[in-house]
């Protein structure tokens, strides 16, 4: 394999790896806050079904990344009314959420586009374009560093950098303010919290909505600039995954993107080499692509050490009688 | 005459049907530390809660230092000077000490400041009220004293006049207990107002100024301690005369029953819970188990009645029973005559949501009494669930009601019944009394110390000292996983037991 190889996998490695980080720190401020999110897939799906539609329609992808945004709070909303003001079961909320995104945006988009449940392929304007970074043409020619500038930190859309700049700031927010404080805290034990005169209620809001306005990014990212255009199941487990990387990450935001650029490079591995030969057997294309789901099955299935989730997790919080 | 810390006026509140608090009133002199006693359910915990804003009263008013002040939620506690000790601590196992501390009461929005800030504060209150904790040390990595230190220092650095402390010494080692005594002492030479919430009469007695009774959600007395005596106290509690002393007579110790020889216990992560203990038991004697929680009690009890895995030997009446495999199960070990009360009644010995007649026919659902052909006779259990319940006075006597709907000392009367009065050789009983009223107490050890009478062979294992001395004819020390010592009950006192709980080994037992 050659080093510009290697380049244009870790390249698409960080494509892959944008909606599986931003869907991943979503899940990690609601389950932080002790609100478990099983939704995140449908929250993207529906995000990434209301961002294609609007931007195919007014050609504007600012809109569309807005109106993604939007429709993914919704469903985080239902999810917080569900859970936290009704006390209700944050798994079943999930699924239900889950449910309500894979159908609607199949029937909506076959309603008003008529294109078999698609929504119509965009064109410049309807879609986030890479961005050069700073003469990213003149150094290309340097040795290793020059295609590592030019290459692979280079030419992305926006919402890739905004995913990767999100990692820090959740750090900070998490661990730097007095927000992150309460937010851990009401994950852990929200009665903690409840009698320092801190409210539940609204911190678990709060957090349940960043998580939507997080898959809300992430949905558009995937019907705006990875794709052109929404189809069917688009998200294709990504939500899943996400959690999977979250778990596997312990719910720490660096270890966050370390997993998701791990599922990112598998999902590279998968697409660009479809048939590899080993020893004179060709491992076949499904099963190279379903290299992401077995290592989610791997490490759902304990083998990375055990992992301990907020304490206060799926359990709404009701002041004892 | 300076205006009380607190005066409370006329508070009523109900939950559902139960009504938790009937229009109590009470005043609390500053400077002084104000006991409140009643037995479990008696509305005192509610009480402070209301307190506390953690529940809304439906009627009622607060005054502090001699103004009306309307209590929404804790926040607006803290802001009146009120600091509360909850039972189960409201800290946040993985964060530090100092985060726990800032928690709630930021300076800004912005974290390192604010934890900068609280460092030397801390530094100031341990000082000044010598409450040493390691700012930096996590709470999972502290003992309890410890964790109770925390909650204190966190009413104080929220400007706290006024500290409750519900039940505090119920998970604390005797010299635990003893420091926090001191600690609220020096608070009260401070000028800090003291809420103290029991249901052991003796700390009543001996820390107190003034004490308030109350039963049944009503407030039935408040007197000067140094006017009162524990048995007046307990008689206002419970509403007629009750005998503290368990009443029996020495025990008579015959054969053998529990051989118990060098018995280890790993727990699932891989730790060493039981570290090689010794042990026996005779018949017509109470072997207690004394220690601090999690010491390795709650796995003993667990081998011994089947629920657990564990190495070494065990017999009964001198043959060995398995330890690990099929033959180690709660079955088995009931079939073999070992009556088991666990300790967390709601948890292991009930099922909360299940009738009284079904939680009597657990363990022994195999019982020909209780089956004809395929099917269960549930008529027939349920007539002996009646029976049972009537002789053990369990209030309601109504074997359809769910267990959930029990108090916790008829819950604990269902669990005894079931297993005392299928007479056996050996009776494993765990936390007997815990969250249990006095009434139900008496009851309880006299129905054990009748069954040691019988000749049958009791092991107890009690967090309570006071219980375990009053009880046990003989007892045993546990610590991290060992014991400590044996002493005759009637040859030790709580001083030893406790030097014995914190792991000073005294002579060679």
């Amino acid at each position: 394999m050659d080093f510009l190889t290697i380049i244009q996998l870790l390249d698409s490695t960080v494509r892959l790896a944008t909606p599986l980080l931003l869907a991943c720190l979503a899940g990690l401020f609601s389950e932080r806050a002790g609100i478990f999110d099983i939704g995140l897939e449908g929250k993207m799906l529906m995000a990434a079904f209301f961002s294609a539609t609007v931007a195919a329609v007014t050609g504007n992808v600012w809109l569309g990344l807005l109106a993604g945004i939007g429709s993914s709070l919704v469903l985080a909303g239902l999810h917080g009314v569900a859970s936290i003001t009704f006390r209700g079961n944050q798994l079943i909320s999930g699924v239900a959420i889950n449910f309500l995104a894979a159908g609607m945006t199949v029937l909506i988009a076959q309603d008003w586009f008529q294109q078999g449940g698609r929504t119509p392929s965009l064109f410049s304007g309807g879609r986030f374009t890479p961005i050069d970074l700073p003469s990213a043409e003149n150094v290309s020619g340097v040795p290793v560093l020059g295609p590592i500038y030019s290459e692979l930190l280079s030419g992305h859309s926006i919402l890739v950098y905004i995913a990767f700049l999100a990692v820090p700031a959740t750090w900070w927010v998490l661990f730097r303010t007095r927000f992150g404080l309460r937010l851990r805290a009401v994950g852990e034990n929200p009665a903690a919290v409840d009698t320092a005169g801190v409210s539940v209620v609204g911190l678990r809001y709060a957090a349940v909505m960043i998580c939507g306005l997080l898959c809300g990014i992430a949905g558009a990212y995937l019907a705006t600039a990875l794709q052109a255009g929404f189809v069917k199941d688009m998200t294709a487990g990504r939500g899943f995954i996400a959690l999977a990387a979250l778990i596997f990450a312990k719910w720490r935001p660096w270890h966050a993107m370390g997993a998701c650029l791990l599922f990112g490079l598998l999902q590279a591995v998968a697409l660009r080499f479809q048939n590899i030969e080993l020893g004179g057997i060709t491992i076949p294309v499904q099963a190279m692509d379903a290299l992401p789901y077995v290592l989610t099955v791997v490490i759902l299935a304990g083998f990375v050490g055990r992992a301990i989730p907020p304490r206060a997790g799926g359990e709404p919080y009701v002041k004892e009688r | 005459m300076t205006a009380p810390a607190i005066e409370l006026k006329g508070i009523s509140k109900a939950f559902g049907p139960v009504q938790a608090n009937k229009d109590i009133s009470i005043s609390v002199a500053p400077g002084t530390i104000h006991g409140i006693i009643g037995e479990n359910g008696a509305g005192k915990s509610t009480l402070m809660s209301i307190l506390y804003g953690f529940y809304k009263a439906d009627k009622g008013q607060v005054w502090i230092k001699g103004q009306r002040t309307a209590i929404p939620d804790s926040q607006a506690a803290i802001a009146a000077g009120i600091g509360m000790v909850f039972q189960h601590f409201k800290l946040v196992e993985n964060f530090t000490v100092l985060e726990n501390i800032v928690l709630g009461a930021e300076d800004s929005g912005m974290l390192m400041p604010s934890l900068r800030r609280a460092r030397k504060e801390l530094k100031a209150l341990e000082e000044e009220y010598e409450l040493f904790v390691d700012p930096d040390a996590r709470i999972d990595e502290i003992g309890v004293g410890m964790q109770q230190r925390v909650e204190i220092l966190k009413a104080l650095y929220r400007k706290a006049e006024i500290l409750i402390l519900d039940e505090p010494t119920g998970v604390l080692t005797p010299s635990e207990a003893d420091q926090l005594f001191r600690i609220l002492d020096r608070l009260r030479a401070e000028g800090k107002t003291i809420i103290l919430i029991t249901h052991k009469l003796r700390e009543i007695m001996e820390y107190t100024d003034t004490v308030s009774v109350m039963r049944r959600g009503e407030m039935t007395a408040t007197v000067k301690t140094a006017e009162t005596s524990p048995e007046h106290l307990a008689e206002l509690m419970v509403g007629r005369k009750v005998l503290l002393r368990v009443d029996k007579v020495p025990a008579r110790p015959g054969a053998p029953i529990l051989e118990i020889e060098n018995l280890r216990v790993v727990d699932e992560v891989g730790v060493e819970r039981v570290k090689g203990i010794d042990l026996t038991v005779r018949a017509g004697e109470i072997v207690g188990i004394a220690g601090v929680a999690g010491n390795g009690q709650s796995e003993l009890l667990e081998v011994l009645g089947g629920m657990r895995a564990g190495s070494g030997s065990i017999k009964l009446h001198g043959t060995s029973l398995p330890l690990e495999g099929s033959g180690a199960d709660a079955s088995a070990r009931r079939l073999a005559h070992i009556g088991h009360v666990p300790e967390d009644r709601q948890r292991e010995g009930l099922i909360m949501d299940f009738h009284a007649w079904e939680n009597v026919a657990f363990g022994y659902h195999r019982d020909p009494a209780y089956n004809s052909g395929l099917l269960m006779d549930n008529a027939a259990l349920r007539a002996d669930t009646a029976a049972k319940m009537e002789k053990f006075d369990v209030r309601p006597p109504d074997p359809w009601l769910a267990a959930k709907s029990f108090s916790g000392g008829n819950q604990q009367k269902i669990v005894v019944a079931r297993e005392i009065e299928r007479n056996p050789e050996l009776l494993l009983i765990g936390q007997p009394t815990r969250g249990v009223d006095i009434g139900a107490i008496e009851f309880i050890h006299k129905q054990i110390v009748a069954l040691r009478d019988q000749g049958k062979a009791i092991l107890l294992v009690s967090v309570e000292l006071e219980e375990i001395l009053s009880l046990a004819d003989r007892v045993a020390v546990m610590f991290d996983g060992m014991i400590m010592g044996e002493r005759p009950a009637d040859q030790t006192d709580e001083k030893e037991l406790g030097l014995l709980m914190a792991g000073v080994a005294g002579e060679a037992a």
